[in-house]
């Protein structure tokens, strides 16, 4: 087969939140730049998000970044890094007023500003009291950033390469990043993208599970692209699973309902929260409210005939609240539920939603890695950003609308740091080494080749009820042992995997078996990742580490205060310590505690 | 639950090997948990691997999923299949060059939609903070911003059908007034300029196909003679 070359001072792989908002900083700077992605932008999974993007504007109620990032620390059950995190908070007033400038249309205050809805873990003073700190465009918040963003880059220019599936990560021996291969998908060719820099932006991979929020296309293509070329992934046990999945379908339903007013109930009406959170209640942090939901199951009290799930009730909202705030979430709840939440209650389960691992980078979005005793030393021609980048703002648990800022933040940090890279001369075009196409192209041959396999939705499917058993929003050591043994043996199956159509025409048989590939990959880091910590911290929570006097929620900071690095090569995991140091002498570091709403 | 059969009869067309296009039947079996379309459909390329359409979200959101359906323009994940009657029969949205089964060629629409400058105009040096605006003004762009670039609509009107290239269509029209709506834009006249043509615009006639078929239950129709009045005063 042969392989054509294109060449860039950029490209951009995935053309969501990040990817839009990166490309934009490089084709403002005028720089000859490639984004692939796999849909059509505005295709995204960005799409799907609802309630809100952080940001301590203060429009409703006084807020300030100070407030923001101790929630953040807080929320991330002290495993963010504190520098990226302070980085964060208070760039987010800047890129949400950017958004609005591109022509987001927020929903206003009553006085013409962004309106804000109060969302789960976001506070006043410190805990004390709920702030309304998520800025919002009806429940169709991301719908209206990604629309934004693309429309602002269809000003700028910028030049896309759709429905082009990225297939792996190009290094040369000196482990710096090239570019990568992909796939045209309408004619199934492949081609070089030869870079002065790489930015993944390729979002989650939420369907490694049974059961989840995530698109389709979610399937960890940056991640399984960055593994196999010898980058580890960083803190990939920490999965975050939503509260309020549509029961049965998976489909979301926003914690900004919670946010409007709405309240979880039990098989005999009653507010559990109340009893888990007296603060913050059904606004708790996520982890807390999901494993809340799950012991009100186990213990018996939920809802419907097999006591299966629990019920999100705003019948005590008003008919026109409901329609002007959350009017996407009604459409969803009587397709997905068969129930119109104006009359009755939303059946709901706690749903996997949210990777907060991913590919290690620095608030700079530079990809980093440890060498020569430095745990983060970048690598170069390597940026990452949103959700498939660690950087690491979310620790072992994301606040909602944290991330639509993560994307908004890094993504542009990551592109002008691409920018400030180019002119520093820190970037050149490197020779491409003569096999770069080599891994690729094998991969396709075995595909092309493989007989008596087996087909990758059945590989699939088990690798998605794997992770949905062993790795769920309790874990169980015993289930994680076996976990790891399962996982490994679908990971081999999955090495076999046989696809009956052999078009080269948008054969999709083909892009969903090099996505199990990538998924595989995820999953394998996941399991191991998680069998490994020993503590109870944030999302990861085990059975044998409970709440003591002397681990309190069954956190060990004495062991277990810092990073896992997980290797594809031999499944080796290794260990970085965790930044506690803010980036500026403008606040102090936020010291260790137990973690109460 | 007894388990559930369906019959399909699907459009398919694989150009690296077939002359020209087929109906092709077929019998499922589906699983208690299918219950839209596309459940079915993915259900039924775990059977058949080479049957190909565009998928992602599933939840009616992302627009990749738009088909002809029974002969009306639909997203698979939003129809029920119990809704349908069957055979249910599935071809790829009219109107456009098909690439492969359900995939169309989308270039001519997202030209036209990228035509009207769907990106917000205000060269005014940007405020320190949001510019403002009053929530009756930001109302105005309810049903409009919504869209997901389905073209369900579009591939649904004969307009379009016979001058994809010169008529705008229902789905670029409805963007077009988006931004000659929000109050933060400031390209009006240079907005109306690019639509005063004999097709662009006017080639609409009124035919309401497209408000039929919108899944987001947008009504381009009532846009598009929104930008027809803002014409007709700017004239006067
Ligand atoms: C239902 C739902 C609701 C949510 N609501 C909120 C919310 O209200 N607030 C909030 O802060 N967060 C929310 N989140 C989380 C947030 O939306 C996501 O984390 C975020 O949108 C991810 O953005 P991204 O740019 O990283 O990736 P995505 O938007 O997923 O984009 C990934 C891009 O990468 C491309 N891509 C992937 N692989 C390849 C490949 N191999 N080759 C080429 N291109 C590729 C894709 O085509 C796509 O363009 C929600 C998440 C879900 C699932
Ligand atoms: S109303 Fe206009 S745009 Fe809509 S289908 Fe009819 S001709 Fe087409
Ligand atoms: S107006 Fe409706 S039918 Fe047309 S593209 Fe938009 S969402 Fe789809
Ligand atoms: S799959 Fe996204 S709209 Fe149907």
């Amino acid at each position: 087969m042969t392989v054509a070359k294109r060449t860039f001072d950029a490209v951009i792989v995935g053309a969501g939140g990040a990817g839009l908002r990166a490309a934009l900083q490089l084709s403002e700077a005028g720089l000859k730049t490639a984004v692939l992605t796999k849909v059509f932008p505005t295709r995204s999974h960005t799409v799907a998000a609802q309630g809100g993007v952080a940001a301590s504007l203060g429009n409703s109620t006084e807020d300030n970044w100070h407030w923001h990032m101790y929630d953040t620390v807080k929320g991330s059950d002290w495993l963010g890094d504190q520098d990226a995190i302070e980085f964060m908070c208070r760039k987010a007033n800047e890129v949400v007023v950017e958004l609005e400038h591109y022509g987001m249309p927020f929903d206003r205050t009553d006085n013409g500003k962004i309106y804000q809805r109060p969302f789960g873990g976001h506070s006043q003073n410190y805990g004390k009291s709920p702030v309304s700190r998520s800025c919002a465009a009806a429940d169709r918040t991301g719908h209206a950033m990604l629309h934004a963003l693309y429309q602002r880059n269809v000003r700028a220019n910028t030049q896309f390469f759709v429905e082009w599936m990225a297939l792996d990560l190009i290094r040369n021996a000196d482990g710096d990043v090239l570019g990568v291969t992909a796939l045209e998908m309408e004619t199934g060719e492949v081609s070089i993208f030869h870079a002065k820099a790489t930015i993944f932006a390729t979002g989650g991979a939420g369907r490694i599970f049974h059961s989840s929020t995530n698109a389709f296309i979610n399937t960890g293509d940056g991640l399984g692209m960055a593994a196999r070329a010898g980058v580890p992934l960083e803190d990939m046990e920490f999965w975050q699973f939503h509260p309020t999945g549509v029961f049965g379908a998976g489909v979301l339903i926003t914690e900004g309902v919670r946010g409007e007013g709405g309240i979880l109930r039990n098989a005999s009406g009653e507010r559990f929260m109340e009893r888990y959170a007296p603060n913050l209640k059904d606004l708790a942090s996520r982890d807390v409210v999901s494993r809340s939901m799950v012991t009100e199951i186990n213990e018996g009290r939920g809802c419907g005939p097999d006591k299966d799930h629990v019920l999100l009730d705003i019948t005590h909202l008003s008919p026109e609240t409901i329609m002007k705030r959350l009017p996407g979430i009604r459409e969803i709840s009587i397709q997905f539920a068969g129930v119109d939440p104006i009359k009755a209650p939303i059946p709901v389960v706690p749903t996997a939603h949210y990777q907060m691992g991913g590919i290690p980078t620095n608030y700079k979005g530079q990809v980093v890695a440890p060498k020569n005793g430095n745990p983060n030393a970048p690598i170069t021609g390597f940026y990452a950003a949103g959700e498939c980048a660690c950087a690491s703002v979310h620790g072992a648990n994301r606040l909602g609308t944290n991330s639509l800022l993560d994307l908004l933040v890094f993504g542009k940090s990551a592109g002008e740091s691409v920018v400030e890279d180019l002119s520093n001369g820190n970037l050149s075009l490197k020779p491409l080494p003569a096999d770069a196409a080599d891994v690729s192209l094998a991969r396709l041959a075995r595909l092309e080749g493989q007989t008596n396999g087996e087909s990758v939705f059945d590989v699939g499917l088990e690798m998605r009820r794997t992770m949905q058993k062993h790795a769920g929003v309790f874990r169980f050591d015993k289930l994680l042992k076996e976990g790891v043994a399962a996982i490994l043996d679908v990971a081999e199956r999955s090495k076999r995997t046989e696809i009956k159509d052999k078009s080269k025409v948008w054969n999709t048989a083909r892009t969903e078996a090099l996505e199990l590939d990538n998924l595989i990959e995820v999953a394998k880091a996941t399991m191991v990742s998680a069998e490994a910590r020993k503590e109870s911290r944030g999302a990861h929570v085990r059975d044998d580490a409970p709440d003591t006097a002397e681990f309190p929620n069954g956190r060990n900071d004495n062991e277990w205060l810092k990073h896992t690095l997980w290797y594809r090569d031999g499944n080796r995991l290794e260990y970085k310590p965790v930044t506690m140091q803010p980036l500026s002498q403008d606040v102090d570091p936020i010291a260790l505690a137990k973690r109460t709403y | 639950m007894s388990k559930r059969t369906i019959q399909l009869k699907m459009y398919r067309y694989d150009p690296d090997k077939d002359d020209k296009p087929y109906m092709q039947d077929y019998t499922l079996e589906l699983e208690p948990s299918d219950k839209k379309l596309l459940d079915a459909l993915v259900r039924l390329k775990s059977k058949d691997d080479s049957l190909s359409f565009r998928r992602s979200c599933r939840e009616g959101v992302c627009g990749s999923d738009a088909m002809n359906v029974n002969g009306k323009n639909r997203l698979a994940c939003l129809t029920d299949i119990d809704s349908l009657p069957q055979p249910i029969v599935l071809r790829p949205l009219p109107g456009l060059p098909v690439i492969r089964d359900l995939i169309v060629d989308m270039t001519q629409f997202f030209k036209q939609y990228h035509s009207i400058k769907p990106y917000l105009i205000n060269d005014a040096p940007a405020p320190e903070r949001e510019r403002l605006q009053s929530p009756e003004d930001r109302e105005e762009l309810n049903g409009l911003y919504e869209c997901i670039l389905c073209a369900c609509c579009s591939t649904s009107c004969p307009s379009f059908w016979w001058n994809p290239d010169k008529f705008v269509g229902p789905a670029g029209l409805l963007a077009a007034y988006r931004f000659l709506a929000d109050t933060r834009d400031e390209a009006t006249s240079e907005r109306l300029d690019n639509l005063e043509d004999p097709y662009r615009l006017f080639r609409c006639h009124t035919i309401m196909n497209c408000v039929d078929v919108c899944p987001k239950s947008l009504n381009p129709t009532r846009a598009i003679g929104k930008i027809k009045d803002m014409m007709v005063s700017r004239a006067v």
